[in-house]
């Protein structure tokens, strides 16, 4: 098999492509930044929409980069089955355009949290390309960098998220248990990541690309990278989508 | 004709909004103790060309549900009106 090919959207005020780069390198992938203006993904075998303040953040976070000309092809990307990830501003912007239920409001203490935060991998079978090698139940620790992060949702699409198994982290303490102490930001439910209904489009405020070499503090976040390592290796259209 | 249209954004009902409960402690912390609760929003004043009053009304709408606001969690309401063509001493400056 040759090496994945990840394309890394940069929007104007992206802080993190170069972070996921970095660690597609380490595991010796080929990651290529695509430009907002952007229409094609260059046949990519996964999309990263990294963090930062997507256009300023401007009237909301990710409204803006919703309509970048890139999102067309991302959307068709998710839709076609393709592993899709967005961390922190990603996230807001994945839930901006739709592809994630929900959306992310201002911290509940208004204030910016960068902090290295533990986190309960809820459902890893909700999502097999990016949590396929990670266990229910399991504890991990990855960085939160973000002032709008706490995720909303009524009622009835916070029931049908857990009813489907689509929660996918949630903020917990180190033995990990969740609760109003453990919650960075107020998120309903502890919620730190969703998945879509298929399980290819994962959201997740969390930084896994920061916490993928043991001399930045941890390596949890690169078993997403190996996850995603794994399951492409055991899908042959992956090569068929670069065509 | 031109239009202006004031277009309110609020978050809905019952969702927590820790912005405007600082600036009602705010309030309060100034003597303002009868304040109960504050709700924060934005207000955008979007100045636009549209040939009559529904076709700018439809266009605001449309922009309120396209972009202005996110139906998961705002909601958006907006007033309209008219303007005259700009007056002759701000066509000089």
């Amino acid at each position: 098999m040759t090496a994945p090919r990840v394309a890394v959207v940069v929007f104007p005020g992206t802080w993190s492509e170069r972070d996921f780069a970095h660690v597609a390198g380490l595991l010796g992938w080929d990651a290529r930044l695509i430009w907002h203006a952007e229409t094609k993904l260059g046949g990519a075998d996964a999309v990263v929409l990294p963090g930062g303040f997507a256009h300023g953040d401007h009237l909301r976070t990710g409204a803006i980069a919703r309509f970048s000309p890139i999102m067309a092809a991302v959307e068709a990307f998710a839709a076609a089955g393709g592993p899709v990830i967005g961390s922190c501003n990603g996230f807001q912007v994945l839930c901006e355009a739709g592809l994630l239920p929900g959306a992310l409001l201002r911290n509940d203490h208004l204030e910016f949290r960068c902090d290295w935060q533990w986190l309960r991998v809820e459902s890893p079978a909700c999502s097999p390309p990016w949590l396929g090698d990670l266990t229910r139940d399991e504890r991990i620790r990855l960085p939160i960098s973000h002032g709008e992060g706490r995720y909303y949702a009524d009622e009835a699409t916070l029931d049908g998220l857990e009813a489907s198994g689509r929660v996918a982290l949630r903020y917990v303490d180190e033995r990990g248990e969740a609760s109003t102490a453990a919650n960075p930001n107020g998120s309903l439910r502890s919620i730190a990541g969703i998945t879509n209904e298929r399980g290819n489009v994962l959201g997740l405020m969390p930084h896994p690309e920061r916490a993928a070499e043991a001399e930045v503090g941890g390596t949890d976040g690169l078993r997403l990278f190996r996850s995603l390592g794994t399951w492409l290796a055991g899908q042959p259209a992956a090569a068929e989508r670069r065509l | 004709m031109h239009w202006m249209a004031e277009v309110r954004v609020q978050l809905r009902p019952g969702i927590a909004d820790p912005e405007g409960m600082t600036i009602a402690g705010g309030l309060r912390a100034l003597g303002f103790e009868s304040v109960q609760n504050v709700r924060h929003g934005k207000l955008l004043q979007v100045s636009f060309d549209a040939p009559d009053a529904n076709a700018a009304r439809d266009a605001v709408a449309a922009m309120c549900r396209r972009l202005l606001a996110n139906p998961v969690m705002e909601i958006a309401t907006f007033e309209l009106r008219a303007i005259g063509e700009p007056a002759e001493e701000s066509r000089l400056a």
